[in-house]
Protein backbone atom coordinates (compact mmCIF):
# COMPACT_ATOMS: atom_id res chain seq x y z
CA UNK A 1 0.00 0.00 0.00
CA UNK A 2 1.37 3.53 -0.94
CA UNK A 3 1.83 5.37 2.53
CA UNK A 4 -0.23 8.45 2.93
CA UNK A 5 1.86 11.26 3.22
CA UNK A 6 -0.70 13.83 2.87
CA UNK A 7 -2.34 13.44 5.87
CA UNK A 8 0.73 14.78 7.54
CA UNK A 9 1.47 17.53 5.48
CA UNK A 10 -0.24 21.05 5.31
CA UNK A 11 -2.44 20.86 3.07
CA UNK A 12 -1.88 22.73 -0.86
CA UNK A 13 2.20 22.99 -0.03
CA UNK A 14 3.34 20.65 -3.16
CA UNK A 15 5.71 20.82 -4.98
CA UNK A 16 7.43 21.81 -2.44
CA UNK A 17 10.57 24.81 -3.27
CA UNK A 18 13.92 21.79 -3.17
CA UNK A 19 15.35 21.66 -6.51
CA UNK A 20 15.23 18.41 -8.51
CA UNK A 21 16.92 15.86 -6.77
CA UNK A 22 17.86 17.56 -3.54
CA UNK A 23 18.04 14.92 -0.75
CA UNK A 24 16.31 16.64 1.73
CA UNK A 25 12.80 15.67 0.74
CA UNK A 26 13.95 12.31 0.93
CA UNK A 27 14.80 12.70 4.06
CA UNK A 28 11.90 14.20 5.04
CA UNK A 29 9.26 11.35 3.97
CA UNK A 30 11.77 9.43 6.19
CA UNK A 31 10.75 11.65 9.27
CA UNK A 32 7.06 11.52 8.30
CA UNK A 33 7.11 7.73 8.22
CA UNK A 34 9.02 7.48 11.47
CA UNK A 35 6.38 10.25 12.99
CA UNK A 36 3.53 7.56 12.22
CA UNK A 37 5.66 4.68 13.50
CA UNK A 38 5.86 6.36 16.46
CA UNK A 39 2.59 7.20 16.89
CA UNK A 40 2.69 10.93 17.61
CA UNK A 41 0.42 13.13 18.03
CA UNK A 42 0.40 16.53 15.76
CA UNK A 43 -0.51 18.53 18.71
CA UNK A 44 1.90 17.34 21.05
CA UNK A 45 4.78 17.28 18.72
CA UNK A 46 7.20 20.07 17.56
CA UNK A 47 9.29 20.23 14.83
CA UNK A 48 11.72 23.51 15.08
CA UNK A 49 14.56 24.47 12.70
CA UNK A 50 16.95 27.65 11.87
CA UNK A 51 17.72 28.63 8.51
CA UNK A 52 18.41 26.82 5.24
CA UNK A 53 17.07 24.92 2.02
CA UNK A 54 17.07 22.18 5.16
CA UNK A 55 15.24 24.43 7.46
CA UNK A 56 12.18 24.74 5.04
CA UNK A 57 11.14 21.50 6.25
CA UNK A 58 9.15 22.69 9.43
CA UNK A 59 6.89 24.92 6.70
CA UNK A 60 5.32 21.54 5.37
CA UNK A 61 4.77 19.57 8.22
CA UNK A 62 1.44 19.54 9.99
CA UNK A 63 2.51 19.98 13.22
CA UNK A 64 3.16 22.40 16.09
CA UNK A 65 6.26 24.22 13.82
CA UNK A 66 8.86 26.94 14.40
CA UNK A 67 11.10 28.29 11.87
CA UNK A 68 13.77 30.32 13.66
CA UNK A 69 17.07 32.11 13.54
CA UNK A 70 20.00 30.78 11.30
CA UNK A 71 21.75 28.37 13.87
CA UNK A 72 19.30 29.06 16.58
CA UNK A 73 17.18 25.76 16.61
CA UNK A 74 18.49 23.87 19.46
CA UNK A 75 18.09 27.25 21.49
CA UNK A 76 14.40 27.52 20.76
CA UNK A 77 14.00 23.47 20.70
CA UNK A 78 15.10 23.43 24.54
CA UNK A 79 13.12 26.67 25.20
CA UNK A 80 9.83 24.91 24.09
CA UNK A 81 11.49 21.40 25.96
CA UNK A 82 11.70 22.92 29.33
CA UNK A 83 8.35 24.88 29.24
CA UNK A 84 6.60 21.54 27.97
CA UNK A 85 8.69 18.71 28.80
CA UNK A 86 5.90 16.31 27.84
CA UNK A 87 6.26 17.58 24.47
CA UNK A 88 7.68 15.56 21.56
CA UNK A 89 10.68 17.71 20.42
CA UNK A 90 12.56 17.37 16.60
CA UNK A 91 14.96 19.60 15.23
CA UNK A 92 15.63 19.62 11.69
CA UNK A 93 18.34 21.48 9.37
CA UNK A 94 21.48 21.81 7.51
CA UNK A 95 24.76 20.99 8.50
CA UNK A 96 25.81 24.44 7.87
CA UNK A 97 22.99 25.62 10.39
CA UNK A 98 24.18 22.78 13.04
CA UNK A 99 27.88 22.79 12.77
CA UNK A 100 28.76 26.77 11.88
CA UNK A 101 26.54 29.64 13.29
CA UNK A 102 24.99 26.85 15.11
CA UNK A 103 28.09 24.81 16.34
CA UNK A 104 28.07 26.14 19.98
CA UNK A 105 23.55 25.14 20.68
CA UNK A 106 24.90 22.40 19.34
CA UNK A 107 27.19 21.25 21.55
CA UNK A 108 25.57 22.45 24.59
CA UNK A 109 22.07 20.61 23.62
CA UNK A 110 24.09 17.07 23.62
CA UNK A 111 26.00 18.03 26.74
CA UNK A 112 22.23 18.52 28.73
CA UNK A 113 20.94 15.47 27.33
CA UNK A 114 17.81 17.06 26.71
CA UNK A 115 15.27 14.69 25.26
CA UNK A 116 14.96 15.39 22.09
CA UNK A 117 15.63 14.35 18.42
CA UNK A 118 18.05 16.07 16.19
CA UNK A 119 18.02 15.66 12.47
CA UNK A 120 20.83 16.97 10.48
CA UNK A 121 20.78 16.84 6.82
CA UNK A 122 24.46 16.91 5.72
CA UNK A 123 25.11 17.86 2.33
CA UNK A 124 28.16 19.39 2.69
CA UNK A 125 27.64 22.94 1.98
CA UNK A 126 25.49 25.98 2.20
CA UNK A 127 22.83 25.65 -0.19
CA UNK A 128 20.69 28.02 0.14
CA UNK A 129 22.90 31.09 -0.07
CA UNK A 130 24.72 29.54 -2.96
CA UNK A 131 27.32 27.03 -2.26
CA UNK A 132 29.51 28.62 0.33
CA UNK A 133 31.91 25.67 2.09
CA UNK A 134 30.53 24.68 5.09
CA UNK A 135 32.44 23.38 8.33
CA UNK A 136 31.13 19.62 6.83
CA UNK A 137 32.97 20.26 3.28
CA UNK A 138 35.19 17.54 2.86
CA UNK A 139 39.24 18.53 2.43
CA UNK A 140 39.73 19.85 -1.40
CA UNK A 141 36.20 19.91 -2.70
CA UNK A 142 35.30 22.96 -4.07
CA UNK A 143 32.80 25.83 -2.75
CA UNK A 144 31.81 28.91 -4.03
CA UNK A 145 34.34 30.42 -1.18
CA UNK A 146 36.79 27.57 -1.73
CA UNK A 147 37.49 27.51 -5.79
CA UNK A 148 40.69 26.30 -5.30
CA UNK A 149 39.65 23.74 -3.41
CA UNK A 150 38.79 23.96 0.34
CA UNK A 151 41.53 23.39 2.69
CA UNK A 152 39.74 22.80 6.13
CA UNK A 153 39.55 19.35 7.33
CA UNK A 154 35.50 18.44 7.94
CA UNK A 155 33.68 17.77 11.20
CA UNK A 156 32.86 13.93 11.88
CA UNK A 157 29.32 15.41 12.90
CA UNK A 158 28.57 11.71 14.81
CA UNK A 159 32.15 11.90 16.84
CA UNK A 160 31.21 15.59 17.74
CA UNK A 161 28.15 14.98 19.34
CA UNK A 162 29.16 11.93 21.16
CA UNK A 163 32.51 13.93 22.54
CA UNK A 164 29.61 16.45 23.55
CA UNK A 165 27.29 14.00 25.63
CA UNK A 166 24.49 12.98 22.75
CA UNK A 167 23.09 10.07 23.95
CA UNK A 168 21.77 8.27 20.89
CA UNK A 169 23.78 8.99 17.48
CA UNK A 170 22.86 7.60 14.25
CA UNK A 171 23.93 7.76 10.10
CA UNK A 172 22.09 7.50 7.46
CA UNK A 173 22.25 8.36 3.71
CA UNK A 174 19.70 9.82 1.41
CA UNK A 175 20.05 6.95 -1.17
CA UNK A 176 19.73 4.34 1.88
CA UNK A 177 15.70 5.74 1.74
CA UNK A 178 14.19 2.40 3.79
CA UNK A 179 16.42 3.34 6.82
CA UNK A 180 16.04 6.68 7.45
CA UNK A 181 12.79 6.10 9.07
CA UNK A 182 13.84 3.12 11.21
CA UNK A 183 17.06 5.29 12.59
CA UNK A 184 14.77 8.38 13.43
CA UNK A 185 12.14 6.42 14.89
CA UNK A 186 14.60 4.80 16.96
CA UNK A 187 16.10 8.59 17.84
CA UNK A 188 12.53 9.67 18.90
CA UNK A 189 12.41 6.69 20.85
CA UNK A 190 15.58 7.23 22.70
CA UNK A 191 15.09 9.28 26.13
CA UNK A 192 17.95 11.93 25.56
CA UNK A 193 19.24 14.24 23.18
CA UNK A 194 19.57 11.76 19.96
CA UNK A 195 21.71 12.97 16.75
CA UNK A 196 20.60 12.12 13.23
CA UNK A 197 22.94 12.37 10.44
CA UNK A 198 21.73 11.99 6.86
CA UNK A 199 24.22 12.07 4.15
CA UNK A 200 22.30 14.42 1.93
CA UNK A 201 23.17 15.69 -1.76
CA UNK A 202 22.64 19.34 -2.50
CA UNK A 203 23.25 18.48 -7.00
CA UNK A 204 22.65 22.57 -7.92
CA UNK A 205 25.56 24.15 -5.78
CA UNK A 206 27.64 21.41 -4.38
CA UNK A 207 27.40 18.82 -7.48
CA UNK A 208 27.93 20.57 -9.73
CA UNK A 209 31.00 22.41 -8.55
CA UNK A 210 32.55 18.85 -7.85
CA UNK A 211 32.17 17.29 -11.32
CA UNK A 212 29.35 15.05 -10.31
CA UNK A 213 27.35 15.11 -13.43
CA UNK A 214 24.05 14.08 -12.19
CA UNK A 215 22.02 13.45 -8.75
CA UNK A 216 22.95 9.98 -10.19
CA UNK A 217 25.95 9.93 -9.55
CA UNK A 218 25.63 11.67 -6.03
CA UNK A 219 23.54 9.08 -5.19
CA UNK A 220 25.68 6.54 -6.27
CA UNK A 221 28.50 7.80 -4.41
CA UNK A 222 26.48 7.67 -1.08
CA UNK A 223 25.29 3.69 -2.19
CA UNK A 224 29.17 3.75 -2.49
CA UNK A 225 30.89 5.19 0.72
CA UNK A 226 28.28 3.82 3.40
CA UNK A 227 29.04 0.70 5.41
CA UNK A 228 26.97 -0.28 8.17
CA UNK A 229 28.55 -0.76 11.56
CA UNK A 230 27.96 -4.35 11.69
CA UNK A 231 29.57 -4.87 8.19
CA UNK A 232 32.49 -2.63 9.22
CA UNK A 233 33.56 -4.50 12.31
CA UNK A 234 34.80 -7.20 9.61
CA UNK A 235 36.70 -5.01 7.88
CA UNK A 236 40.48 -3.91 7.49
CA UNK A 237 41.47 -0.41 7.72
CA UNK A 238 42.51 -0.31 4.35
CA UNK A 239 39.16 -1.59 3.04
CA UNK A 240 37.12 0.92 5.12
CA UNK A 241 39.54 3.83 3.91
CA UNK A 242 37.21 6.59 2.24
CA UNK A 243 34.05 4.83 3.80
CA UNK A 244 31.52 6.37 6.13
CA UNK A 245 29.83 4.15 8.73
CA UNK A 246 25.99 4.26 9.13
CA UNK A 247 23.40 2.81 11.50
CA UNK A 248 23.02 3.23 15.33
CA UNK A 249 26.75 4.32 16.35
CA UNK A 250 26.19 5.12 19.76
CA UNK A 251 23.78 4.73 22.62
CA UNK A 252 23.72 5.27 26.05
CA UNK A 253 21.56 6.47 29.57
CA UNK A 254 22.14 9.33 31.14
CA UNK A 255 20.31 11.68 33.44
CA UNK A 256 18.32 13.83 31.07
CA UNK A 257 18.01 17.44 31.40
CA UNK A 258 14.27 18.00 31.84
CA UNK A 259 13.94 15.36 34.85
CA UNK A 260 17.19 16.36 36.22
CA UNK A 261 15.47 20.19 36.13
CA UNK A 262 12.51 18.93 37.92
CA UNK A 263 14.58 17.92 40.54
CA UNK A 264 16.06 20.95 40.60
CA UNK A 265 12.45 22.68 41.13
CA UNK A 266 11.71 20.54 43.86
CA UNK A 267 14.54 21.17 46.02
CA UNK A 268 14.16 24.63 45.42
CA UNK A 269 10.34 24.44 46.75
CA UNK A 270 11.66 23.03 49.97
CA UNK A 271 14.72 25.53 50.74
CA UNK A 272 14.28 28.01 53.48
CA UNK B 1 -3.11 -17.77 -12.54
CA UNK B 2 -2.66 -14.03 -13.91
CA UNK B 3 -0.50 -12.18 -11.31
CA UNK B 4 -2.30 -9.09 -9.91
CA UNK B 5 0.16 -5.82 -11.26
CA UNK B 6 0.74 -2.75 -8.87
CA UNK B 7 -0.84 0.26 -9.79
CA UNK B 8 2.10 2.87 -10.34
CA UNK B 9 0.71 6.61 -9.98
CA UNK B 10 3.02 9.37 -11.44
CA UNK B 11 1.62 12.80 -10.16
CA UNK B 12 2.88 14.80 -13.01
CA UNK B 13 2.46 18.39 -11.51
CA UNK B 14 4.88 17.62 -8.75
CA UNK B 15 7.46 15.45 -10.47
CA UNK B 16 10.69 17.15 -11.29
CA UNK B 17 12.29 15.24 -13.43
CA UNK B 18 15.13 14.09 -11.13
CA UNK B 19 15.76 10.79 -13.07
CA UNK B 20 15.92 9.03 -9.86
CA UNK B 21 13.21 6.43 -9.55
CA UNK B 22 13.62 5.60 -13.36
CA UNK B 23 17.46 5.00 -12.64
CA UNK B 24 17.32 2.77 -9.49
CA UNK B 25 14.41 1.04 -10.27
CA UNK B 26 16.02 -2.70 -10.04
CA UNK B 27 13.67 -4.03 -12.98
CA UNK B 28 13.32 -1.21 -15.29
CA UNK B 29 9.84 -0.54 -15.29
CA UNK B 30 9.76 3.22 -15.30
CA UNK B 31 11.14 5.86 -18.00
CA UNK B 32 11.25 9.54 -18.51
CA UNK B 33 8.77 10.80 -20.86
CA UNK B 34 10.02 14.56 -21.92
CA UNK B 35 10.49 15.94 -18.16
CA UNK B 36 8.38 13.67 -16.42
CA UNK B 37 9.08 9.88 -15.30
CA UNK B 38 6.19 7.41 -17.08
CA UNK B 39 5.73 3.85 -16.52
CA UNK B 40 7.41 1.39 -19.24
CA UNK B 41 6.88 -1.55 -18.25
CA UNK B 42 4.35 -2.04 -15.28
CA UNK B 43 4.66 -6.04 -15.98
CA UNK B 44 8.10 -6.01 -14.48
CA UNK B 45 7.76 -4.19 -11.41
CA UNK B 46 8.41 -6.27 -8.31
CA UNK B 47 6.64 -4.34 -5.77
CA UNK B 48 9.86 -3.22 -3.73
CA UNK B 49 8.55 0.59 -3.53
CA UNK B 50 12.48 1.69 -4.00
CA UNK B 51 10.87 4.30 -6.23
CA UNK B 52 8.59 5.66 -4.21
CA UNK B 53 10.89 6.23 -1.45
CA UNK B 54 13.39 7.93 -2.81
CA UNK B 55 11.73 9.78 -4.71
CA UNK B 56 12.04 13.39 -3.49
CA UNK B 57 9.17 15.13 -4.76
CA UNK B 58 6.42 12.55 -3.55
CA UNK B 59 5.58 12.48 -7.23
CA UNK B 60 5.25 8.65 -7.34
CA UNK B 61 2.76 6.15 -5.34
CA UNK B 62 3.12 2.17 -5.94
CA UNK B 63 -0.24 0.43 -4.66
CA UNK B 64 0.72 -3.20 -4.59
C1 LIG C 1 22.52 35.26 10.99
C2 LIG C 1 22.52 34.77 9.57
N1 LIG C 1 23.69 34.62 8.93
C3 LIG C 1 23.70 34.17 7.66
C4 LIG C 1 22.52 33.88 7.02
C5 LIG C 1 22.58 33.40 5.58
N2 LIG C 1 22.28 31.99 5.43
C6 LIG C 1 21.05 31.55 5.14
S1 LIG C 1 20.96 29.90 4.96
C7 LIG C 1 22.64 29.74 5.22
C8 LIG C 1 23.35 28.42 5.17
C9 LIG C 1 22.47 27.25 4.91
O1 LIG C 1 23.22 26.09 4.81
P1 LIG C 1 22.81 24.75 5.53
O2 LIG C 1 22.38 25.00 6.91
O3 LIG C 1 23.90 23.77 5.35
O4 LIG C 1 21.48 24.26 4.77
P2 LIG C 1 21.20 23.94 3.22
O5 LIG C 1 20.75 25.23 2.61
O6 LIG C 1 22.44 23.40 2.61
O7 LIG C 1 20.11 22.94 3.28
C10 LIG C 1 23.23 30.99 5.46
C11 LIG C 1 24.66 31.19 5.70
C12 LIG C 1 21.32 34.06 7.73
N3 LIG C 1 20.13 33.75 7.18
N4 LIG C 1 21.34 34.49 8.98
S1 LIG D 1 20.25 24.55 -3.35
FE1 LIG D 1 20.92 22.48 -2.81
S2 LIG D 1 20.14 22.15 -0.72
FE2 LIG D 1 19.03 23.90 -1.59
S3 LIG D 1 17.16 23.00 -2.48
FE3 LIG D 1 18.69 23.15 -4.12
S4 LIG D 1 19.70 21.13 -4.11
FE4 LIG D 1 18.62 21.33 -2.15
S1 LIG E 1 8.18 -0.63 -6.95
FE1 LIG E 1 10.31 -1.27 -7.35
S2 LIG E 1 10.16 -2.50 -9.17
FE2 LIG E 1 8.25 -1.38 -9.05
S3 LIG E 1 8.59 0.46 -10.28
FE3 LIG E 1 9.13 0.98 -8.18
S4 LIG E 1 11.32 0.63 -8.03
FE4 LIG E 1 10.61 -0.44 -9.86
S1 LIG F 1 12.00 10.44 -8.52
FE1 LIG F 1 10.10 11.61 -8.41
S2 LIG F 1 10.61 13.68 -9.10
FE2 LIG F 1 12.31 12.32 -9.71
S3 LIG F 1 11.77 11.72 -11.81
FE3 LIG F 1 10.94 10.14 -10.46
S4 LIG F 1 8.81 10.78 -10.05
FE4 LIG F 1 9.90 12.55 -10.89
Amino acid sequence: MAFDYDKYLRPGKLPHIWCPGCGHGIVMKGLIRAIDACGLEKNNTAIVSGIGCASRLPGYMDFCTLHTAHGRAAAFATGVKMAKPEMNVILVGGDGDGTAIGGNHFIHACRRNIDMTYLIMNNNIYGMTGGQFSPCTPTGAKASTTPYGNPDPAFDIAKLAIGAGATFVARGTAYHATQIDKLIAEAIQHKGFSVVEILDDCPTTYGRRNKFKSVIEMMNRLKEIAVPVKAAEKMSPEQLEGKILTGVLYKAEKPEYTGEYAKVIERAKGAK
Amino acid sequence: MEKKLPTIEIIEKYCKGCHICVEFCPTKVLEMQGFVAAVKNLEACIKCMQCELRCPDFAIKVTA
